[in-house]
């Protein structure tokens, strides 16, 4: 393994100073001479036909300058896949932008206008006179599968007619019955995720301004501006080359800043308005109108014979998709026995759409509610055994050469690795104290290559720039940095880590997929060594030998041996020559790569619960995961502790809660309860690294896989702590007070305490 | 209905400003003083991200009518630096990394400069209570908090 100088390193992030004083521009924090400012009016009704939409009286309305409509984004029936994290449907994403129609959620926007002040456009926004024919709402899977089920989508069609399942998928391996035959035990539970958002703190937010010569400025915050840029083309029938899109720096996106949802809507007011547009959502709009993840139903059966060896598994999964197809089931199929070898086991998954806000991704979309139920039966199996979870769980592990239940065999992977870092770890065996329980699961996420641009220019004072197109949600900036500096051997405080616009910056996938630094990274990294081979070629100039001659090592450029007199010249002392050596140097490199080393992830998980209320509290959290290569670790650290807090308030608290007619009853923060700081403790980190091949440093995507075991680690300390296994989350303080009122003397008498409870 | 004139002290100098009487601070400190770093995340008072001093005290600024800091004086995260020295509370963070995507970071930092201004010495359980107004989703708060008690014992007189 190759020594490093600066990655590994914990330098201050370039981008730091702006953030700890207020002076980096967010998405709400821009503005235009003379902009508008937008409102959305958005359906009351989870489901309804919209009869006729009279916009006369807000058009009159002082102030207000452009009124639009559904009509006003043609619909478009072209299927464009664009972005990194799945496929997007032109005509749905127009659709949700506005109804054409149809009121699919609560929430969708069904008009907007734009207006001198925000008072004004939203005074106007009410004016505007819809007529809903209201239908029933299909508010859950069982609901949305049922014969006599409302339909969505009436052009929606499968087999006899018309239907809510929009997909389908199946995997399959061995011999089922066979294999259930072999086990000395089969468990099989049925289990549900609700509807979970991803939270972030800045809310969607732009301003765009249509020009007279129809070229278009979109500000905004996005996880990829070139996707708002071909998103915004395709939905409003606009040119693409003429759309700049210029992302701000990013309040939180976890997948929900990858759709375009204010962005049109701001550029078809500003073309009719001839004025900029500013667009900001409000939280209430957050919940109810941008993309969640799915609420989910999944039945799994898992065998195993009487040594812990698992022999078969049998997965039916049903995700809500939303008010359009497109959930993350194939994933969630995909993952939920990635961490296995088992012979024998066959899947089905199902996208089902329903009358709630489309799906967005949300960190490791569709791994974390299929892997609950996975990781809820290991613990389950080893209980019933009288089996170490850790030691059934390595028992089972995939390692290189396993096939992974998609298919391609994996290459070196940590779970392993990962598995014994647990077992090592000092908190797997501390005791526990009374009412407490301790989990582990384990948790997979493939992460995503895709394409990346990147140039590296070099100054004549032995500087670089790093231009790059990827939104730096979490510390990417000083990653790339770090890449380029090592590459160079220069300081990191000497590479400036840019965020191009999309006119500036070769294309670029979305900053999602735990990609940016993997496959940005790539092109850094190649970019950087495009650089290093012209100052090669520049000293064997100086040198007047022949550039093949040349070696680069340690930021130098070294002469053959027996150069007499002829030391090595570092990168300052080339860049201070450019001028006379043959101009300004840049590198360049773009990457696709198709595939990207998966990671997987262990949580341990200790939970203190209040037998009286039901409320219960993580104590002591342990994150361990292989990140191949941490480039800078408290970043790396970061993501494992942020993603663990996620996947907690997934857990313990956080659903959308919907009445009967379908509208959401907790869009704020106050009631959509994500953890607080007083919620947790410190969450202890280590990352394990087993190098990524495909990588030049082995890095290997971080960010998503650490949501995944959360699910099942704080489930599983239920169980430990309670008796009792759940299998619908969240675990708030009135299910869990209801699990245990339900407990009969018997159930309570046969308890025995956590094994890791001193006695 | 007319616009209110309001006199006031902002990060030690004194502004004037209109505003509408239902305006929040929030507001009237971002688009009639043009001081972007208070953030928005909510305007219910749940997120922290909006958090300014108001003499001193720490408040959400969504909450606060910008009329109501008539005469009074006020901190917003722009003024949280001493000159060209950033608060050991800013340096901190910077050097834990306990920020990631950034956009609470501001309301974070004034909300500990509170904490730290009336407590120098705060616990760890102590300073989560503290900050449990402040939603952060990216850190799972482990190095805000490290970063807070480092910045108190930066503070501190050596002993």
């Amino acid at each position: 393994m190759k020594d490093f100088k600066y990655v590994g390193t914990r330098p201050i992030r370039h981008d730091g100073l702006d953030k700890v004083t207020g002076r980096a521009n967010y998405g709400a924090d821009f503005a235009l001479p003379g902009m508008l400012y937008g409102a959305v009016l958005r359906s009351p009704h989870a489901h309804a036909r919209i009869v006729s939409i009279d916009t006369k009286a807000a058009e009159a309305m002082p102030g207000v300058k452009a009124v639009i409509t559904g009509d006003d984004i043609p619909e478009n029936f072209a299927k464009v896949a664009i972005g990194g994290e799945g496929t997007f449907d032109m005509h749905d994403m127009g659709d949700n932008a506005l109804a054409h129609g149809k009121a699919l959620y609560n929430g969708h926007a069904v008009a907007a206008v734009a207006a001198v002040s925000l008072e004004a456009a939203q005074e106007a926004a009410v004016r505007i006179e819809v007529v809903y024919e209201p239908l029933e709402p299909v508010l859950s899977i069982d609901r949305a599968l049922a014969a006599d089920a409302p339909i969505l989508h009436e052009n929606l069609v499968e087999g006899q007619g018309p239907t809510n399942v929009a997909a389908r998928m199946e995997l399959k391996r061995g011999d089922l019955d066979a294999g259930f035959a072999e086990a000395d035990v089969v468990i099989e539970r049925e289990f549900r995720t609700p509807m979970a958002h991803q939270g972030y703190i800045e809310p969607h937010a732009c301003v765009a301004r249509y020009g007279e010569d129809g070229r278009v400025l979109v500000w905004c915050t996005t996880q990829g501006p070139f996707l708002v840029r071909d998103a915004c083309a395709a939905i409003l029938g606009l040119d693409g080359s003429k759309i700049k899109v210029i992302s701000s720096e990013i309040g939180g996106g976890f997948g929900g800043k990858i759709p375009v949802y204010l962005e049109p809507l701001a550029i078809a007011l500003s073309r009719k308005a001839n004025r900029p547009v500013k667009m900001v959502m409000t939280r209430d709009e957050v919940f109810r109108a941008t993309g969640p993840t799915s609420g989910t139903k999944v039945v799994m059966k898992l065998g195993a014979k009487r040594d812990g060896t698992l022999v078969a598994a049998h997965a039916s999964m049903w995700y809500e998709a939303g008010a359009y197809r497109g959930s993350p089931f194939g994933a969630g199929a995909m993952c939920c026995l990635a961490a296995y070898k088992i012979p024998n086991f066959f899947i089905e998954a199902y996208d089902v759409v329903v009358n709630k806000p489309k799906v967005a991704a949300y960190r490791a979309p569709g791994s974390p509610a299929s892997t609950f139920a996975t990781e809820s039966l290991v613990d389950e199996i080893a209980r019933t055994l009288g089996l170490d979870p850790i030691d059934l769980r390595l028992k089972n592990a995939v390692a290189e050469g396993d096939n992974a239940p998609y298919g391609p065999a994996y290459g070196p992977i940590g779970l392993k690795q990962v598995l014994e870092a647990a077992r090592n770890h000092p908190h797997w065996t501390a005791p526990l104290a009374p009412n407490q329980g301790r989990g582990i699961a384990c948790g997979f996420w493939f992460n995503a290559g895709l394409s990346s641009s990147a140039t590296v220019t070099l100054d004549g004072d032995g500087s670089a720039a790093v231009v790059t197109g990827n939104p730096d949600i979490g510390g990417t900036r000083v990653a790339q940095a770090l890449m380029v500096a090592e590459e160079l051997g220069i300081p990191v405080d000497r590479v400036r880590p840019i965020v191009a616009d999309t006119d500036s910056v070769g294309f670029t996938d979305v900053t999602g997929g735990s990609r940016v630094c993997y496959a940005t990274g790539m092109a850094v990294i190649a970019a950087a060594r495009d650089v290093c081979d012209q100052l090669r070629a520049r000293a064997a100039k100086i040198w007047d030998i022949d550039p093949a001659s040349v070696e680069w090592e340690d930021g130098r450029a070294v002469p053959p041996d027996g150069a007499d007199g002829r030391g090595p010249l570092t990168v300052a002392e080339l860049a201070a020559k450019i001028g006379h050596t043959g101009g300004p140097i840049v590198g360049r490199a773009s990457v696709n790569a198709p595939m990207a080393g998966p990671g997987f992830g262990a949580h341990i998980c200790d939970l203190e619960v209040d037998v009286e209320t039901g409320r219960s509290i993580v104590v002591r959290y342990t994150a361990i995961q292989d990140a191949g290569k941490a480039v800078h670790p408290d970043f790396v650290e970061g993501q494992m502790q942020g993603g663990a807090s996620q996947g907690i308030g997934m857990a313990l608290n956080e659903e959308y809660i919907y009445n009967a007619s379908g509208v959401m009853e907790n869009a704020g923060f106050l009631d959509y309860r994500m953890p607080v700081a007083s919620d947790l403790p410190m969450i202890d980190t280590v990352i394990v690294e087993v190098p990524n091949p495909l990588h030049p440093y082995g890095v290997r995507g971080v960010g998503e896989t650490p949501i995944v075991p959360p699910l099942a680690a704080v489930a599983n300390a239920m169980r430990d702590a309670t008796g009792i296994r759940f299998t619908e989350l969240p675990l708030s303080p009135p299910r869990v007070l209801e699990g245990l009122s339900a407990r009969t003397t018997e159930d309570r008498d046969a308890w025995r305490p956590s094994t890791y409870q001193a006695v | 209905m007319a616009k209110v004139h309001v006199r006031t002290t902002i990060n030690g100098e004194e502004k004037e400003f209109l505003c509408e009487p239902a305006d929040s601070l929030l507001g009237a400190l971002r688009d009639a003083v043009g001081l972007t770093g208070t953030k928005e995340g909510c305007t219910t008072g749940d997120c922290g991200a909006c958090s300014v001093l108001m003499d001193g005290r720490l408040v959400p600024s969504c909450l606060v009518l910008a009329a109501e800091v008539q005469g009074r004086t006020v901190t917003t995260i722009e003024g949280i630096a001493n000159g060209h020295a950033l608060h050991p509370v800013q340096q901190k963070f910077l050097e834990h990394g306990a920020l990631q995507c950034g956009i609470c970071t501001p309301g974070f930092i004034v909300a500990a400069k509170a904490l730290l201004d009336t407590r120098p010495n705060p616990t760890e359980v102590e300073t989560r209570y503290w900050l449990a107004g402040n939603l952060c989703r990216c850190t799972g708060y482990d190095k805000i908090i490290r970063a807070v008690l480092d910045a108190a014992a930066a503070l501190r007189p050596e002993a």
